[in-house]
C-alpha cells in the first residue's frame, strides 16, 4: 500500500507539489490525471527517491522513505517519462544489468529476464541493441526494466506520451494485461482515454492540488453523464446533465452547432478547474 | 558486491562494443605529441643527461592517462545525467551511491590504464627508452585514479556540456603543459612553480620519471596522489547523495 501525507514540494517561487493526500490500495491501478506542469511527474519523482520532498511524507508498504531509503527503492519499479535505457547494450543486456543492480540472483535473473522479454513481446529483440528500438519497443522494455525485480510498487509516469495511435493501443494492452496480474500500480497521464479505461481510481490534479479522487464512471456521475456541446459567441460551450432526457430538453433551446455526447474525464476536469487536461 | 559487478560490467560491455575506434582514438594524441615533441621538436635536445624523446616519453603517458581518465568518467557522468537520463536509473535502484561511485570511477580508471597499456606497447616497438617499474606502475594506476574521481565529481558539478568543455580548458590543459609533462618545472618562474607543485600531474610525471629522486621523494610523490584520490573520492560519493 501507498500513502502520501501532506506530500509537498517547493521550488524557489513555485510550490510544484501542494499538500498531497493519497492512499492507493494493494493491486489498486491508480491514475493522476492532469495538464502538463499540474505536478504529476514531481510527485512521481518524490515517491521513486529522485526528487527529495519538502515535507510531508511518503510510505511504501509501512516503511517510510524518510528512514528506509534503501529497501524501498527496491520495492519500487519506475517507468520514467524520457527513455533512459542504455543505447549501446542490448535489450537483454540492460535488463541484466538492471537485475544486477537490485541484486538478484543468476538463475532467477535470467528466468525473469526470458519471462519479461515474453510478457512485453520483445523476445524475438533480446539481442538488438535499444538504440535501433522505436520509440513504443523502449517503452515496453523500460517496463519489462521495471517489473524484472518484482517490485511491490510500479510507477508509470506518462506511459504513451510520444508515441503514435497503434503504439499507444498497443501500450494499453500491456498495461490491461499488468493490471491482470494485480500489482499495485500509480500511473500519471494527460490523456483522458488512457486514465478511463485503465485505472480503478482516478485523482485530478492541477496546479500540485489534487482536485477530486474516485473512480472515473463516479466523477462523470458527480458532473452529469450527458454533456451538450454548443457553440456560441465565437467558443465551444458545455453544459452538463444527468440524464439524456434532460440534455435533449436543453440542447431544444439552443440554436446552430449543437452536439450531445456521454461526458469523460476532460469534462469533469473542465468542470472543476476552468480547464482543459488535453490543452 | 553484485551491485559494484553490474556497473563494471555494464562498463565493459560498452567498451567491448567500441574496442576498436576507443583503441584507436586512444592512441591518436600520444602519437602526435611523440612526433612532434619527441622526434620533430626534440631531435638533438637533452634534458637532465637523457635524450628529449626518452623524457616525454613518461609525461605522454601521464598526461594521456590523466585526461583518457578525466574524460570518461567526466563526460559519461555529465551526459548520463543531463542527457541520456541513464544515471537516474542508478539513482532509484538499491545500490549504495557510494558503490556507484566506486563502480564509474574505477571504469573510468580502466580507460586510463588501457590507453597507458597502449603507449607502452606502441613506444616499446620503437625505443628502449621507457624502463617500467613497479613504482612506475603504482604511479600510473594513481594517477588514473586520481583523474577519473576528479572526473567524477566534475561531471556531477557541471550542469552542462559547454561548462565542461570549459573546464577542461582551465584546468585540465593548463595542467597537461604546465605540470613537467614537456619540460622540467624547474624552468617555470619561483611563485609558478610552488602552485604547480601543489598540482597531481605534478607529481605523476616526477615520479614516473625518478631520476635521481630520494626514497622521501618518492614516497611523498605516491602520498600526495592518494591524499587527492581520497578527498576526490569522498567528496565525489557524498556530493552523488544529494544531486537531483
Amino acid at each position: 500500500m501507498l500513502e502520501i501525507i501532506d506530500l509537498t514540494k517547493k521550488y524557489k517561487n513555485l510550490t510544484a507539489v501542494d499538500a498531497l493526500n493519497l492512499t492507493i490500495a494493494d493491486g489498486e491501478f491508480f491514475g493522476l490525471l492532469g495538464p502538463n506542469g499540474a505536478g504529476k511527474t514531481t510527485t512521481v519523482r518524490m515517491i521513486s527517491t529522485l526528487t527529495p520532498k519538502t515535507s510531508g511524507d511518503i510510505v511504501i508498504g509501512g516503511e517510510s522513505i524518510d528512514r528506509n531509503l534503501i529497501s524501498i527503492k527496491a520495492k519500487i519499479g519506475v517507468v520514467p517519462q524520457q527513455n533512459n535505457l542504455e543505447n549501446e547494450m542490448s535489450a537483454w543486456e540492460n535488463l541484466e544489468v538492471h537485475g544486477m543492480l537490485y541484486k538478484m540472483p543468476k538463475e532467477k535473473r535470467r528466468q525473469k529476464i526470458d519471462e519479461m522479454l515474453e510478457f512485453t513481446e520483445l523476445t524475438e529483440r533480446r539481442d538488438d541493441l535499444t538504440k535501433n528500438f522505436s520509440g513504443g519497443m523502449k517503452r515496453k522494455l523500460m517496463i519489462a526494466r521495471a517489473l524484472l525485480h518484482e517490485p511491490e510498487l510500479l510507477l508509470l509516469d506518462e506511459p504513451t506520451v510520444g508515441l503514435d495511435a497503434a503504439a499507444r493501443r498497443k501500450m494499453w494492452d500491456l498495461l490491461k494485461r499488468l493490471k491482470s496480474k494485480g500489482l499495485t500500480v500509480l500511473l500519471t497521464t494527460h490523456y483522458i482515454e488512457e486514465a478511463e479505461i485503465l485505472c480503478d481510481r482516478v485523482g485530478l490534479i492541477d496546479k500540485g492540488k489534487l482536485l477530486r479522487l474516485d473512480a472515473p464512471a463516479n466523477l462523470i456521475e458527480e458532473v452529469g453523464k450527458v454533456t451538450v456541446e454548443y457553440f456560441a459567441d465565437g467558443e465551444t460551450h458545455e453544459e452538463f446533465f444527468p440524464t439524456r432526457e434532460k440534455a435533449n430538453e436543453y440542447a431544444g433551446s439552443l440554436e446552430g452547432d449543437v452536439r450531445i455526447r456521454p461526458s469523460n474525464l476532460e469534462d469533469v476536469f473542465l468542470k472543476f478547474t476552468n480547464r482543459r487536461v488535453e490543452s | 558486491m553484485s551491485g559494484l559487478y553490474g556497473i563494471l560490467w555494464q562498463e565493459f560491455v560498452v567498451f567491448k562494443r567500441k574496442f576498436v575506434a576507443t583503441s584507436i582514438s586512444f592512441l591518436i594524441s600520444p602519437v602526435l605529441y611523440l612526433v612532434a615533441f619527441g622526434w620533430g621538436l626534440g631531435s638533438g635536445v637533452e634534458i637532465g643527461g637523457v635524450s628529449y624523446m626518452a623524457y616525454i616519453i613518461p609525461g605522454i603517458i601521464g598526461m594521456s592517462t590523466m585526461m583518457t581518465s578525466f574524460n570518461n568518467t567526466a563526460n559519461t557522468i555529465n551526459i548520463s545525467r543531463i542527457f541520456y537520463k541513464t544515471f537516474e536509473d542508478y539513482m532509484i535502484s538499491p545500490i549504495n551511491m557510494t558503490v556507484y561511485a566506486l563502480g564509474k570511477i574505477i571504469s573510468g580508471a580502466f580507460y586510463g590504464i588501457y590507453s597507458a597499456t597502449l603507449i607502452i606497447i606502441m613506444v616499446s616497438i620503437f625505443t628502449n627508452d621507457l624502463v617500467i617499474t613497479p613504482y612506475f606502475i603504482v604511479i600510473a594506476l594513481l594517477n588514473c585514479f586520481v583523474f577519473s574521481a576528479l572526473g567524477f565529481l566534475i561531471g556531477l558539478l557541471v550542469n552542462s556540456h559547454s561548462d565542461m568543455a570549459k573546464f577542461t580548458s582551465f584546468v585540465i590543459t593548463p595542467m597537461s603543459f604546465l605540470c613537467g609533462t614537456f619540460f622540467p618545472i624547474d624552468k617555470m618562474p619561483e611563485v609558478l612553480k610552488w602552485i604547480i607543485y601543489l598540482l597531481p600531474l605534478t607529481h605523476t610525471n616526477l615520479a614516473l620519471r625518478t631520476t635521481g629522486e630520494s626514497s622521501q621523494q618518492m614516497a611523498l610523490h605516491a602520498g600526495i596522489l592518494v591524499a587527492y584520490l581520497v578527498v576526490l573520492f569522498v567528496l565525489g560519493a557524498r556530493h552523488c547523495k544529494t544531486v537531483e
